[in-house]
């Protein structure tokens, strides 16, 4: 296997959507090939890092701000627009 | 043989309750699906713009689109993959709006420069959580994502910090699966290497900062 090959395959590795066969292939490429697997351990930290980073949470205030705007937009849509039954 | 007569009717999800009651007019039910993914709605809406004041209204918009479009979600897929694609649709309106000059598609493919091959390799130790502190850590981040371009950014954010599976991002962005899985790639090979610029020269310790 060659390590462009088993670029390609990265995403699945990581994944865990790699049938036995193909993933034993995967492995032992990592066994012998320093860069490969610090790609792949690098990969795997970067994916950890963004999903652990909470870079974008919804303080409170503003959470209870914009639950109670939809829900009264959403009132005003059901007056305009009467369910037709 | 048993007579009892097999349970045609699928379990039906806790979510899909929600939305049958909220499909007969039941508010409260609608509120629940609100409380229950405005955070995710939100966490994906600022990515997408870049921008605390679109997220806000993208956050309004797509629970109000999903609410008066609601008799016509058919089912077939989670409500939270219905009302992401919602969502995601109308961040990269206010993508286009606010940065006109870029093309802004899903569809397009998204030219680089050659990402297959990762230029540097080298370990990343000690672990970055220890080499800078939250705030640092948080802004090194930031900056990151938001140079990926934004159809990568989209896929890398649903699938790999929402953890939606692959299949719900393709149904999501309205994307085939391979299609999604080669932009997943490039897209985790691309913030690698650019985390990379950052982790490796602060671990080598050369200092030329
Ligand atoms: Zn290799």
């Amino acid at each position: 296997m060659k390590c462009s090959e088993f670029l390609n395959e990265l995403t699945n590795y990581l994944d865990g959507a790699l049938d036995a066969r193909t993933k034993s292939e995967l492995d032992n490429h990592l066994a012998w090939c320093h860069n490969c697997y610090v790609v792949c351990d690098t990969t795997r930290k970067t994916i950890e890092i963004y999903h652990n980073s909470e870079l974008y949470e919804l303080p409170d205030d503003l959470r209870a701000r914009l639950e109670s705007a939809i829900m009264s937009k959403c009132c005003a849509h059901k007056k305009s627009e009467p369910p037709t039954s | 043989m048993s007579t009892i007569q097999p349970n045609i009717e699928q379990p039906v999800s806790e979510e899909m309750a929600l939305v049958r009651r909220a499909k007969r007019g039941d508010d409260q039910a609608f509120e629940e699906l609100v409380r229950r993914y405005d955070r995710n709605v939100f966490r994906i809406a600022q990515h997408i713009t870049q921008n605390r004041e679109d997220a806000e209204d993208v956050v309004q918009e797509a629970f109000l689109k999903a609410y008066s479009n609601l008799e016509k979600f058919q089912e077939q897929s989670k409500f939270y993959t219905w009302l992401v694609r919602i969502a995601v649709n109308e961040a990269l309106m206010k993508l286009r709006r606010r940065k006109p000059e870029r093309t802004v598609s899903l569809d397009e493919e998204v030219k680089t420069e050659d990402d297959s091959l990762p230029r540097e390799v080298a370990d990343w130790s000690p672990n970055p959580e220890q080499m800078y502190n939250q705030g640092e850590l948080r802004e090194i981040l930031t900056r990151t994502i938001q140079g990926l371009p934004a159809g990568f950014r989209t896929v890398f954010v649903l699938r790999d910090v929402e953890g939606l599976s692959t299949e719900e991002t393709a149904q999501a962005l309205e994307l085939s699966i391979p299609a999604v899985k080669s932009r997943l790639l490039r897209a985790r090979l691309q913030l690698r290497e650019r985390l990379n610029r950052f982790f490796q020269k602060r671990a080598s310790g050369d200092g030329d900062q």
